[in-house]
Parts: C-alpha cells; sequence; structure tokens
C-alpha cells in the first residue's frame, strides 16, 4: 500500500509534465484504438461471412457472367440445400458520392440463405411480389431518409440508363456485424430490361450463392460444382463466403499494411516521449535515489520505483484514452459510414490497449532506471542543488 | 542584443537523450505524414502519366471506367471517321478501337494467403503502340497480329505467378503465351497485359469494343471533336481527354489516402507536440539560474523568448530533416495494390516532390514552435530577482 502511495505521489509530483504524458498518451491510445478498428472493420465482411455458404463466379474474373442455365445444374448436387444467384449492379444514386453496395438477386431463395437480413413477414411478401420493388438495410434508408413506398432512382453504370425502383421492406441486421447498408432488388427486373435492348446479354447473372446442408461439406460440393463446369466456355470458381471476402480484402493488402504499420509507429512515438518523460524525472531525482541508497534501499526498489512511476502514469494515461476510444469511434464510424458499414471497437483492441501501455511503461524506465542504479552515492548526493 | 544560436544548439547537445529522444518522436511524425503524401502523389502521378495531353480516351456514357464500357463496333466506326483524328506518316489514322477485361491472376509469393487480384488485359491494335509512345518492349519480341500471343507489362511480370517470358496463361479455353515483356515506365500500362484485340474479344465472348483512343491531330481541338460524339444521336458515348481520363481514376483513392494521411498526422502530432512541450518546459525549468544572469547582465525579455523559441524550432527542424531523410529512401519502394475505382492492380511508386519536402518541412517546424511557445513564454515573463535566488 506505501509503494503505490509513493508511486502516485512521484508520478504526480511534476503536476504539469505528467500531466502532458498522460495527455500524450491518452492521445496515442485514442489513435492505436481507433486504427484497430479501423482494420477490423475492414475485416468485417470477413468476420461476417458463414463458411457453410458457398460463392460461385467466373473463374477469369469477377467481371464476367455465368449462364442462368448453371442454376439448376447446380441444385442437383449433392449436398446443396438451396442456390440463388445475383449481379453486382453498380448503380449510383445521384452522384458517385453517395456509394452504397447494390444487387440484384433473386429474392425469395436470397433471404432465405441469408436469415441475417430480418424483414418482417409483411415487407418480405411485398418485396417479392413487386419486380421494381427493393430492399434496404436500416442505416441506408435512414442516411437517405428513404421510407416504404419512396422510389428511388439508380444510374446504372454498368447497365446504362435511369433505373427506378420502389422501397418494399428494409431490413434489419441480425447481429452486430450484419452490413446494413445494402440494397437489393429483383434479378428479373435486371434481366428483363437487358433482354429488350440486347437479348446476348440475358439470362447471365454474376455470381451463385450457395447454402449447403451441412458445413464440412462445403468443401467437397465446392470441388463438385468447378469439376461441372470444367472445359466449358464459362468455368467457375467456387470458395466460402469467407474466402470469398478475403479475397477482396487481399487486393487491398497493401494499404491494410500501411495502416498496421502505422498503428505501431504511434506506439514508438509516443514510447519516446514517455522515455523522454521518465528521463527528465529521474535525472531530477538522482538526489533522492542517492539517500535511499544511503538509507539502504537496494537496486530492486529504485527499479520498482522507477518502473511503478512509468507505469502509473502510462496506464493513467491508457484508461483515459480508452475512454474516449468510445466516443470518437462512433463519431469516426459515423463520418465514414460508406466506407465502413461496421465499426465496433473490439474488446480484443481493449486487451492490446493495456498491452501496449505496459509495453510502454516498462520500455521508457529502462534507460533511467539503468543510470539511476549506476551512478554512485556520492556522485548522486553531489548533484543536490 | 540577441542571444546567440550557439546557446540554443549547446543546449541540446548537452542534453542529449532528451534530444534525442524528442527528435525521434517528431521524426517518426514527420515520415508517416510525407510517405502517406508522397503515396498519393506516386499514385496520382502513375496514373496522370499514364494519360497523353494529346489523345482522347471514347467509352459509354455514364460508365466509370473502361472496363464497365462497350461500343458497338458500328458506333466504333462513326468515331474512326471523325475529322479531328490525327492521320500518321503512312496515311493511317492514329485510332485505337481496344477492349478491356479484367482477370485474375495470382500473386507471387503468398503461398498460404494465394492472393488473387484482378489483372487489366487490354486487347490492342496495331495502332495503339504508337497512341502509347510511353510503352517499349524490354525483352522478347511484340505479339504477331492474329495468334494467341500477348506481352505483359514490368510490374505484373514481377508480381504475379506464371507471367514472366514464355509462361502460359489459360482464358477462355486458349493457352496464351507471353513472349514479351514491356517496360511502361511509371504508368498504369505497367500494371496491364496486351494482346491482339479480335483475338481477346473471341475468347471473352465480347462482341463489343470497350473504348476508342485516338489522338488528336491539333490538341486545341478537344472542345470540337467531344461536342461531335456527344452530340452525335447514333452515339451514346463520351469522350474526355486521356490526361484527365486517368486522373479522374485516382481521384477517389489519392482523396482517401490524403484524408487518412491528414487524421493520423494530426492525431500524432499532437503526440509529438506534447513531447517538445515536456522538453522545453524542463529545459527552462532547468535553467531558471541562466535566464536570470541573462536578464541581469542585459538581455531583453524578447531575447529569452526567441532564444528558447530558436531552440524549440531546431527541434522541429532536426525532427523534420531526419524524418524527411528516411522518407526519402522510401521512394525505392513500389506498392502495388487494387485502385478501388476500376478495380484492378495498378503498381506505383512513393514519389517525393519538392511541395512534399516543404510542407512536412514547416509541419514539423509548426510543431516545435507550438510546442516551444508556452515554456518559452514563462522563461521570459520570469522575475530576475526570483530566478536569480532559485539557482
Amino acid at each position: 500500500m506505501m509503494i503505490l502511495k509513493i508511486l502516485f505521489r512521484n508520478a504526480f509530483h511534476n503536476k504539469l509534465r505528467s500531466g502532458l504524458t498522460i495527455l500524450g498518451i491518452a492521445v496515442a491510445i485514442l489513435a492505436f484504438g481507433l486504427l484497430r478498428t479501423v482494420i477490423s472493420s475492414w475485416y468485417a465482411g470477413v468476420e461476417a461471412a458463414s463458411t457453410s455458404r458457398l460463392v460461385t463466379r467466373n473463374a477469369i474474373s469477377i467481371i464476367f457472367t455465368l449462364p442462368l442455365s448453371y442454376n439448376e445444374k447446380i441444385r442437383q448436387l449433392e449436398g446443396v440445400k438451396m442456390v440463388s444467384y445475383g449481379n453486382w449492379f453498380g448503380g449510383v444514386y445521384i452522384d458517385e458520392k453517395n456509394f452504397f453496395p447494390n444487387f440484384c438477386v433473386e429474392p425469395r431463395t436470397y433471404l432465405e440463405i441469408y436469415p441475417e437480413f430480418v424483414l418482417s413477414p409483411a415487407e418480405k411478401k411485398a418485396f417479392i411480389a413487386d419486380r421494381k420493388g427493393f430492399v434496404a438495410g436500416r442505416k441506408l434508408a435512414a442516411k437517405y431518409r428513404w421510407k416504404i413506398g419512396d422510389t428511388v432512382t439508380l444510374k446504372g453504370t454498368i447497365y446504362p440508363g435511369n433505373w427506378d425502383f420502389v422501397l418494399r421492406g428494409i431490413y434489419k441486421g441480425r447481429d452486430d456485424t450484419t452490413d446494413e447498408t445494402q440494397f437489393y432488388f429483383h434479378w428479373d427486373y435486371l434481366n428483363e430490361t437487358i433482354k429488350k435492348v440486347s437479348s446476348q446479354q440475358a439470362d447471365q447473372v454474376g455470381f451463385y450463392m450457395i447454402a449447403v446442408t451441412r458445413p464440412d461439406l462445403a468443401a467437397e460440393v465446392a470441388l463438385a460444382v468447378d469439376k461441372t463446369f470444367k472445359n466449358s466456355l464459362a468455368e467457375t470458381l467456387t470458395e466460402t463466403e469467407k474466402a470469398f471476402n478475403q479475397g477482396f480484402i487481399a487486393m487491398s493488402g497493401a494499404i491494410v499494411t500501411a495502416i498496421q504499420m502505422v498503428s505501431f509507429v504511434v506506439i514508438i512515438i509516443i514510447m519516446a516521449v514517455v522515455a523522454n518523460t521518465m528521463a527528465m524525472t529521474t535525472r531530477e531525482r538522482i538526489g533522492d535515489y542517492a539517500i535511499m541508497k544511503t538509507l539502504g534501499f537496494g537496486s530492486r526498489d529504485i527499479t520498482i520505483l522507477i518502473f511503478g512511476e512509468s507505469l502509473v502514469i502510462t496506464l493513467t494515461g491508457c484508461l483515459t484514452g480508452m475512454i474516449l476510444t468510445y466516443p470518437a469511434a462512433a463519431a469516426f464510424g459515423h463520418a465514414l459510414e460508406t466506407f465502413f458499414p461496421i465499426f465496433i471497437v473490439s474488446t480484443e483492441t481493449l486487451y492490446l490497449d493495456v498491452l501496449a501501455a505496459i509495453l510502454i511503461g516498462c520500455l521508457a524506465a529502462i534507460i533511467p532506471t539503468r543510470q539511476a542504479i549506476r551512478i554512485g552515492i556520492a556522485d548522486g548526493l553531489r548533484r543536490i542543488g | 542584443m540577441a542571444v546567440p544560436i550557439s546557446y540554443s544548439l549547446r543546449n541540446l547537445w548537452k542534453r542529449r537523450l532528451t534530444t534525442i529522444l524528442t527528435v525521434s518522436g517528431m521524426a517518426l511524425v514527420v515520415f508517416v505524414f510525407a510517405a502517406i503524401l508522397m503515396m498519393a502523389e506516386g499514385l496520382q502521378k502513375t496514373l496522370v502519366e499514364t494519360g497523353s495531353y494529346d489523345n482522347v480516351v471514347v467509352f459509354r456514357k455514364g460508365s466509370t471506367s473502361e472496363v464497365m464500357s462497350s461500343i458497338e463496333r458500328k458506333q466504333a466506326s462513326i468515331v474512326e471517321m471523325l475529322p479531328q483524328v490525327a492521320i500518321d506518316q503512312h496515311g493511317r489514322r492514329l485510332l485505337a478501337k481496344e477492349v478491356v477485361v479484367l482477370i485474375s491472376l495470382q500473386k507471387r509469393g503468398d503461398e498460404k494467403a494465394a492472393a488473387h487480384s484482378n489483372v487489366v488485359v487490354r486487347g490492342v491494335e496495331e495502332k495503339s503502340v504508337p497512341l502509347r509512345p510511353q510503352v517499349k518492349l524490354v525483352s522478347g519480341r511484340m505479339f504477331r497480329m492474329g495468334s494467341s500471343e500477348i506481352i505483359v507489362g514490368n510490374s505484373i511480370a514481377k508480381g504475379f505467378k506464371g507471367v514472366g517470358l514464355q509462361g502460359t496463361l489459360n482464358w477462355g479455353m486458349r493457352t496464351w503465351t507471353v513472349v514479351g515483356v514491356f517496360d511502361a515506365g511509371n504508368t498504369g500500362f505497367s500494371s496491364e497485359i496486351w494482346g491482339d484485340v479480335d483475338q481477346v474479344m473471341q475468347a471473352f465472348r465480347r462482341p463489343v469494343y470497350s473504348s476508342v483512343i485516338f489522338k488528336l491531330q491539333n490538341p486545341a481541338e478537344f472542345p470540337t471533336a467531344k461536342g461531335a460524339i456527344e452530340a452525335d444521336q447514333r452515339l451514346t458515348l463520351e469522350a474526355k481527354r486521356e490526361t484527365r481520363y486517368y486522373l479522374d481514376q485516382s481521384e477517389m483513392m489519392a482523396k482517401f489516402l490524403r484524408i487518412l494521411g491528414l487524421s493520423l498526422t494530426i492525431i500524432f502530432s499532437i503526440g509529438a507536440i506534447i513531447g517538445a512541450m515536456i522538453t522545453m518546459y524542463s529545459a527552462v525549468a532547468n535553467r531558471i539560474g541562466e535566464i536570470g544572469t541573462m536578464r541581469a547582465l542585459g538581455f531583453r525579455r524578447r531575447n529569452i523568448l526567441a532564444a528558447f523559441l530558436a531552440e524549440s524550432l531546431l527541434l522541429g527542424f532536426i525532427g523534420g530533416a531526419a524524418g524527411l531523410f528516411f522518407a526519402s529512401f522510401m521512394q525505392f519502394i513500389t506498392v502495388s495494390t487494387v485502385n478501388f475505382q476500376t478495380f484492378s492492380e495498378l503498381a506505383f511508386k512513393f514519389t517525393l516532390t519538392g511541395p512534399i519536402v516543404l510542407q512536412a518541412m514547416s509541419f514539423s517546424l509548426i510543431m516545435g514552435l507550438i510546442g516551444g511557445l508556452l515554456p518559452a513564454f514563462r522563461a521570459s515573463r520570469m522575475n530576475i530577482v526570483e530566478a536569480l535566488r532559485a539557482a
């Protein structure tokens, strides 16, 4: 108990300096927490993805389509519970800045494969019944203030023209990690419009979503699907939804790595600041340590004192930073909703915060401790002003 | 009379450990700041250099990149007949009808992750080559028209599996042989694969072109050509200068990088400013006696203020110089990542420019200034008698 009291007294002996250092640590922990959250929200799509759903797409690349006739063939394979399909529509709402993912899908099967999109039975029925209808996530509808029955026009970038849709339902996410910023409409609507313009491009599907009967069958089913269409004009590549989403992230891997590196740089910067504070503190208190040595305290006691003081400062800062992380993450997540639909501070981040604070506290104390231990008693006493 | 600058300098030297720690904190901030700006700059520079000012890209109205665009053969022929298209010494019209698709290739390295990325395959005509003077073959030979041969950009040859010279790729139930590697400098073409347009169209079953590129006879005639294309009822096309077209493609990503860089450095700089402030406060506190003596010798308050500000500006300057020194090594690094906007792989280099050096340096000096301001004020406002007594 006594030692704790001394540690706190020592740490706040120079209030201005300790206050500044604590502020610095709080800011660094805040930045670290936000960056970690950015990375984890980058991977949110992977986390939310299921391993028991498979995605089949054209093996050449995502921009090529597959014929609709594959639907029946996939359905007949063993282990397949249900098949749905859709296309990436790539529509723009008013301006390119208003980005949100929009797909056309086969509504009945798609909603069944995705139980995490929760729609009321009435809304679901209305959506399925209306060929021009669409459903939007809760956050998306709230952002643009769409109400059920509103007509929304998207400008096609892949499929030219202006497309009108009627909002028939607003889905809520079953879990925290469900993306609530997506836009789904009928695949038939797209297909029939294309048919009128150029029949060659009709009956083409961007991807198939496959639900398997048992998750452990996923790998087998994926192989079976790809084997079925081997050596055809449109060869397929089937992988679990998780692997599929991971593939997307791997493409922007360089940026993720950069952010990861930067989140460690902030720790190093703040380490320099804390080490600086500790170096000054010890230099000022070298006389005290000399007296303690005269009184018979050993190097171990002095080490505990300096490390303890350093830890008191870093952990206080860390706590402040952690508390600040929540409101900051809320504001940040709101501002960048288009980039990161899911922005939640994870408990893992908090553990890492504490770990980082302890690390900083210990590393910053090493050099000052060495100096304090090495100094001879006479030298130390002479330094008193 | 001003306090000599050597006083500030020697002071920093006297307290080496503290100085080094403060400077390294600042240097890291400057490094991150410069590196992110260099990345955005490199990206933009790569895409801007990809385009030529007197080339025009024609694509379908509303599409944001060549991959999404489609131009029917009939429409392409109408564009070909525009009077503004340049004619070379052999009497050919300098216009190329091209097709652009993305294929998924496996990246080198990363065995277990098996990272794939989208690579641009551009079906080109013979006239595409004179339209892109940046593209130069470095090894192998040009592909033969009418065959399943391709040439690849050097960034792709380096970064992806199986696309070196004599490598083979399979798409559209055919085997394609790499017969040449080309270098297009710091441009987007270095991240592309080129083949014969008719062969590529057939292999991918695409009956339409993606874009039409032509050189203007006279660069100033762009508005006329654009007007003619966009007013024509038979065409649903849009024309952009090639430079503008590629600049637009880099906009979103460059903006993202700049916002990221700016918000990061602002947060980081708070840490560094606090570091400088702690250092300067203790510099002042340790030298109360000295300050008193200097004041007694006749130095004015503003001289003291200036001396301490000079000291903290020096800290900022050294930090900035160190940060920029390390950042300049980043220029040797090439980043290859997917451009969100076009969804295709693009390699670019970190690029250090004069304005970035200036921005980073002024940023560092400002950090030093803000950090030193309050402590310097405290030093200058000290009472002579009390300060001397403290010594």
